[in-house]
């Protein structure tokens, strides 16, 4: 083991783990580069430095489609994300509560239900639920996307909270109780404000896969007054003519950024919320 | 999950026991709280009505022709034999996510297992390479990450000219055929942040004793890995493969935008939830897409039951005595 002297193998093991972050993060330089380039040097250059620096792409872009602008989806991803936050939150920590700690009929069954619709794929339920809300008139709404959010059907953050509220010491939920709280109280003021590690971490993950998620919102959203970033930069999709290259990187790049800043906010408790649940990214 | 060791449990082992003992037999014997239903209600609600009810009703839909304006006519298993010998674009959408799942998954897994063991020291800057590296997990997914893709593979790009520098000429990666399902692969890869990190914390859990006992006795770096990290660490590896596996099966945003939202050259980039789109909501042959959506549930299930059968064979758990 001790062939090089310490600092050596030191050197070589930065090196080396440096080398593997300048290709991890190569493609998001990139594009911070590309959304500032001439149009025309985005592919035809190698130099990841644009000769001058171009913003036509953010104000092009920022004109959106059929008259509504990209602020607009941003507006709306905003929205549904955070709706869908505030529902995970409330409805995951509800479900999870009774399962951590109250008695009831049929527990047993219903955890191992609720386990194995964490491998469910999604399109099982995706058409009836679709007939359901187009019945309803909710299609071309915010409805369907967070409507399964107030019902709990996101099994991984119940089963998150879960496990973080069996955690808690049951003495201090006794002790409420022993105390005259009611189950309500000691779920309102004791065990949800302990288990704040746990929403925390529901929160961001929630928050991303919201903002990221494209499948969902395409089914059911249809007006463009309606889209979400995801749905706006769709637009660019089936254009491949390099005159809108500046446009679309410009919106990809903002697409991420709150991404990346809650990323560098939140990034120790996001890899550990990974490491201790095993949630994905 | 459940028969799975988490590598850093939450809950302290001891005080989760305590806990279960305490609670069985009161809760069986004793009957409910009622507060209890009224805490489960949103999740019951959306358990009948947005996960049992809607898959009784996408079974029975799987067996008749379903357009969504005229009521579902039974044709008993006429959409699932037009899957396996009438639909060409089908078997194709088989075929490239067959591709996909066995090349990316243990691809991904290869490459995070090797980082992880790279990370797993303690030195300086640790943080630093490991936000580093989980950062596109979180990105990867997402539209605008897809759109970033196919630019670096577009012929005369990035990905293009670096080959080309080193004497390999490449055609446009996401128009041809050959190359296209490789940068889709490539694009999954590229997210092995989020099994490293898990990779990981399992790592952090084997004692270095045994790498020491193991070192005096004069085993090489090699054989400690094949007879310590990795048996050590498969329930670990049983874990991110079975995850990776269900994950990979309903890719759909990469090879939507890659494949410029028709399947990409040649429906090389045709995956299965791609097809099942354009079945579902753009030729509303509703009946036919639930009939798809049945068949690649019982494919994620023989895949998972297979992987937890083997898990015997390859999985081995530390605490096995004091398990009975």
């Amino acid at each position: 083991m001790t062939v090089l002297p310490r600092t050596a193998r030191s050197i070589g093991w930065h090196v080396l783990c440096l080398v593997i972050v300048a290709v991890v993060l190569y493609p998001l330089v990139w594009l911070a580069f590309a959304s500032v380039k001439p149009p025309d040097e985005i592919l035809s250059r190698l130099s990841l430095l644009p000769t001058r620096f171009v913003f036509d792409g953010y104000t092009k872009g920022w004109e959106g489609a059929a008259d509504v602008g990209f602020g607009r989806f941003f507006l709306n991803s905003f929205l549904v994300a955070g709706l869908s936050v505030a529902a995970n939150v409330l409805s995951c920590s509800l479900a999870a509560y009774a399962f951590a700690r109250l008695k009831f009929r049929f527990r047993g069954a219903l955890f191992a239900f609720m386990i194995t619709t964490l491998m469910l794929p999604y399109h099982v339920t995706l058409i009836p639920q679709y007939v359901i809300f187009q019945q309803a008139g909710l299609v071309n709404t915010f409805v369907p996307l967070i409507l399964p959010k107030l019902l709990a059907t996101e099994a991984f953050f119940v089963f998150l909270i879960v496990q973080f509220m069996r955690g808690i010491p049951r003495e201090l939920d006794e002790a409420a109780i022993i105390d005259g709280c009611s189950v309500y109280r000691t779920f309102w003021h004791v065990v949800l404000p302990l288990s704040k590690p746990a929403l925390v971490t529901t929160s961001i993950f929630t928050f991303i896969w919201t903002w990221n998620d494209f499948f969902t919102q395409m089914v059911y959203l249809n007006d463009t007054e309606k889209f979400t970033v995801p749905l706006g930069l769709r637009l660019f999709v089936d254009t491949s003519s390099q005159s809108n290259f500046g446009a679309m990187f410009a919106m990809s790049a903002l697409a991420l950024v709150p991404i990346v800043l809650f990323f560098l906010a939140f990034q120790r408790l996001l890899v550990e919320g990974v490491s201790t649940s095993g949630l994905k990214g | 999950m459940t028969t799975l060791r988490t590598p850093d449990p939450p809950v302290a082992p001891p005080q989760a026991a305590r806990d279960r003992r305490r609670d069985r037999p009161a809760g069986r014997r004793r009957g409910s709280q009622p507060e209890a239903f009224a805490f489960l209600t949103p999740w019951l609600l959306g358990a009948v009505a947005l996960t049992v009810g809607p898959m009784v009703v996408s079974l029975y839909l799987s067996f008749t022709d379903y357009d969504m304006f005229t009521s579902p006519k039974w044709i008993g298993f006429g959409n699932f034999a037009h899957m396996f010998t009438g639909d060409d674009r089908y078997l194709q959408s088989v075929k490239v996510t067959l591709i996909y799942v066995l090349i990316s998954v243990p691809l991904k897994l290869t490459v995070s297992l090797l980082v992880a063991m790279l990370l797993n020291r303690s030195r300086r800057g640790i943080g630093f390479y490991r936000a580093a590296f989980y950062a596109p997990s979180l990105l990867g997914a997402s539209v605008a990450a897809a759109l970033v893709w196919r630019a670096l593979f577009m012929g005369g790009g990035p990905v293009n000219e670096l080959l080309a520098f080193f004497g390999w000429h490449t055609p446009s990666w996401v128009d041809d055929p050959q190359f296209s399902l490789a940068s889709i692969v490539l694009l999954g890869v590229w997210q092995f942040g989020a099994p490293m990190v898990i990779f990981l914390a399992g790592l952090k859990q084997i004692p270095a004793e045994l790498h020491e006992a193991a070192a005096i006795d004069g085993a090489g770096a090699l054989r400690r890995f094949r007879h310590i990290t990795l048996p050590m660490l498969s329930p670990v590896i049983f874990f991110n493969l079975v995850m990776e596996a269900i994950h990979a099966f309903q890719a759909f945003t990469p090879a939507f935008v890659i494949g410029g939202g028709r399947g990409g050259p040649a429906d090389a980039d045709l995956f299965y939830t791609l097809y099942l789109f354009e079945v579902g909501f753009q030729d509303f042959r509703m009946g036919y897409a639930s009939a798809m959506a049945w068949v690649l549930l019982a494919v994620i299930a023989v895949v998972t039951a297979i992987v937890f059968r083997t898990a015997k064979l390859w999985v081995f758990y530390d605490d096995a005595e004091d398990r009975k």
